[in-house]
């Protein structure tokens, strides 16, 4: 079976984001950019489910401008076999997101779409869910274990109050928590066979989905810092400190 | 206007982020009808009734409900949104799960975890974990909104006498079932609410030692907590993570030992009222946002804090 993978291309997990001086968004000039943490997850999974012999073939897609080409290069290194750059210069809001995979699906016919359970610039997490929706899939959110049974998943899911196992059939959406498992590095060789396969580029609107955004952004801007503290001697004076501050 | 408020629980009792949610419902304004979509969860019912603020509350009761399964939950919801001017629930495990469901089937974007009402279309929430805040106005006919529990304080359980109506339950979806529950045994306070929080982190070292951290909770009747690292590493279960991508918490006093406070645990304990740090390192990032910080061996602060309390 094919295995669809989406991957996002987001500010790396280390940056410390700035926020701009006019209110209208987070300063992603000259910033590190990298793979979403919670999409090499599940591409991790998807290769990991070709090595066991589940999948055939692992496809990265992303929606974004022409950089994410890089993003979708790295997928390749790691492994995928290929790539679709769904090119669009307004990143769509989750639910065009989700409709522009939905017909990746329809033209691709993988039995699975693993995506991250939420990107780490916009702390959104709906897209998967939605592309479930809109095919009318199973859906197994959030997992930290997947295990093929037949044209069924065991996926194990973290929830509030630990863990939960439910059984999904195929075709599914699974979307990823950090612990699925580890995320492999590519080696050298492998980035170099990366610049031989195949990205192929997709205009988001030959899709012909009115991919108009339904939220304004009005403005963006920094939280209230917290007032410093201090750094206190040892336990009694903390004690102290917390008995003043009428807490404990 | 007319809120649709779905109630999160076990069947058995209403979570507190309803009450939380319903508290966000308040802020927008309007009559509040509350769904409660499980298996033999009149306890929920009577709770929920009970809740401040709720005009009614709608039942669904049905096998297919009993375990919280999205695909399910989502095509209650999906029948009456349209019913509403907003649909909202708790911004938990469950609500993330379903509600994003809903939306793609009305053809709607969900505004997911917000802070703040600005008005009845527009709302704030924290983007790149909690470094900034988005202000959105959503044009679409039903607002469907996911809601951070710790930014509303909770409306009264009780005082309220809702009524009840029952609703029939249509198709199961067939291709998802429910298996097994692994549910943490804690005698602690639930993490989510609680009024002090102790969390460890990579500097507890070891499963063994992350007793600690569970000896000074009980102590203060707190909450265990837990970095990344530390659940990452088994110290501690998952249920105990605090951050961007675990729990978001804010409770009176935040312990944050052995912790080095990346941007992304700040993200779930950054608006707690009191942050102490207790690590080794003195250039550690959690000093940076703690009001009372010790630079010391945590095994060596932490016995002397019990002594001390």
């Amino acid at each position: 079976m094919k295995v669809l993978v989406a991957v996002k291309r987001v500010v790396d997990y280390n940056v410390r984001i700035r926020v701009k001086s006019d209110g209208s968004g987070v300063d992603t000039d000259n910033v590190v950019m990298s793979m979403n943490p919670f999409d090499e997850n599940g591409l991790e999974e998807a290769l990991r489910m070709k090595q066991a012999g589940i999948a055939t073939e692992v496809i990265a897609v992303s929606v974004g401008d022409e950089k994410s080409q890089d993003t979708l290069r790295s997928a390749l290194a790691m492994g995928a076999d290929r790539a679709i750059l769904i090119k669009a210069d307004q990143t769509p809001e989750p639910l065009g997101i989700a409709k522009l995979l939905a017909k990746v699906v329809e033209q691709e016919g993988p039995q699975v779409a693993i995506l991250g359970k939420q990107a780490i610039d916009d702390d959104s997490n709906q897209t998967g869910q939605m592309l479930a929706a809109l095919l009318d899939w199973s859906q197994g959110t959030f997992a930290s274990n997947a295990e093929f049974d037949g044209d069924a998943i065991n996926l194990t899911r973290e929830t509030d109050t630990g863990l939960e196992t439910i059984k999904i059939s195929l075709p599914a959406v699974i979307t990823t928590d950090l612990r699925l498992n580890d995320p492999r590095l590519p080696k050298l060789p492998d980035i170099m066979k990366a610049k031989k396969k195949p990205i192929d580029i997709v205009d988001a609107s030959s899709y012909g989905i009115d991919l108009s955004p339904r939220l304004e952004v009005v403005s963006v801007a920094a939280p209230a810092e917290r007032e410093p503290g201090i750094i206190v001697a040892d336990a009694a004076e903390l004690v102290n400190k917390l008995k003043e501050a009428g807490a404990l | 206007m007319s809120i649709l408020v779905i109630a999160e629980h076990d069947n058995a009792s209403l979570n507190a982020s309803t009450l939380s949610t319903l508290a966000a419902a308040a802020t927008i304004g309007g009559d509040v009808t509350v769904l409660v979509a499980g298996h033999n969860a009149s306890a929920v019912v009577t709770e929920t009734q009970a809740a401040s603020g709720v005009t009614k509350v709608l039942v669904v009761d049905d096998a297919a409900l009993a375990d919280g399964l999205a695909e399910n939950i989502a095509s209650v919801v999906t029948g009456i949104a349209g019913e509403y001017s907003h649909v909202l629930t708790a911004a938990s495990n469950f609500g993330k799960n379903f509600m994003p469901r809903v939306a793609a089937k009305l053809d709607m974007m969900q505004v997911s975890d917000i802070v703040e009402v600005v008005s009845a279309d527009t709302f704030v929430r924290p983007i790149y974990a909690g470094n900034a805040l988005m202000t959105v106005k959503s044009s679409d006919s039903v607002k469907l909104i996911t809601v951070r529990s710790t930014a509303f304080d909770a409306v009264e359980a009780t005082g309220g006498s809702a009524a009840t109506e029952d609703l029939a339950f249509g198709v199961a979806f067939a291709g998802t079932s429910f298996v097994s529950r692994d549910v943490t045994e804690s005698e602690r306070p639930e993490l989510a609410t609680a009024r002090i929080v102790v969390s460890g982190g990579r500097g507890v070292g070891s499963k063994e030692q992350f007793s600690i951290i569970d000896d000074l909770a009980e102590k203060l009747g707190a909450a265990v907590g837990a970095s990344r690292a530390a659940v990452d590493s088994g110290y501690a279960p998952n249920d105990c993570q605090v951050g961007q991508t675990g729990k978001v918490v804010a409770p009176d006093i935040y312990f944050a030992i052995g912790i080095s406070g990346a941007i992304q645990h700040q993200a779930g304990m950054r608006e707690s009222k009191i942050i102490v740090a207790i690590n080794k390192d003195d250039e550690a990032p959690i000093f940076q946002i703690a009001d009372y910080g010790i630079v010391a061996d945590l095994f060596d602060v932490v016995p002397e804090l019990m002594q001390q309390l």
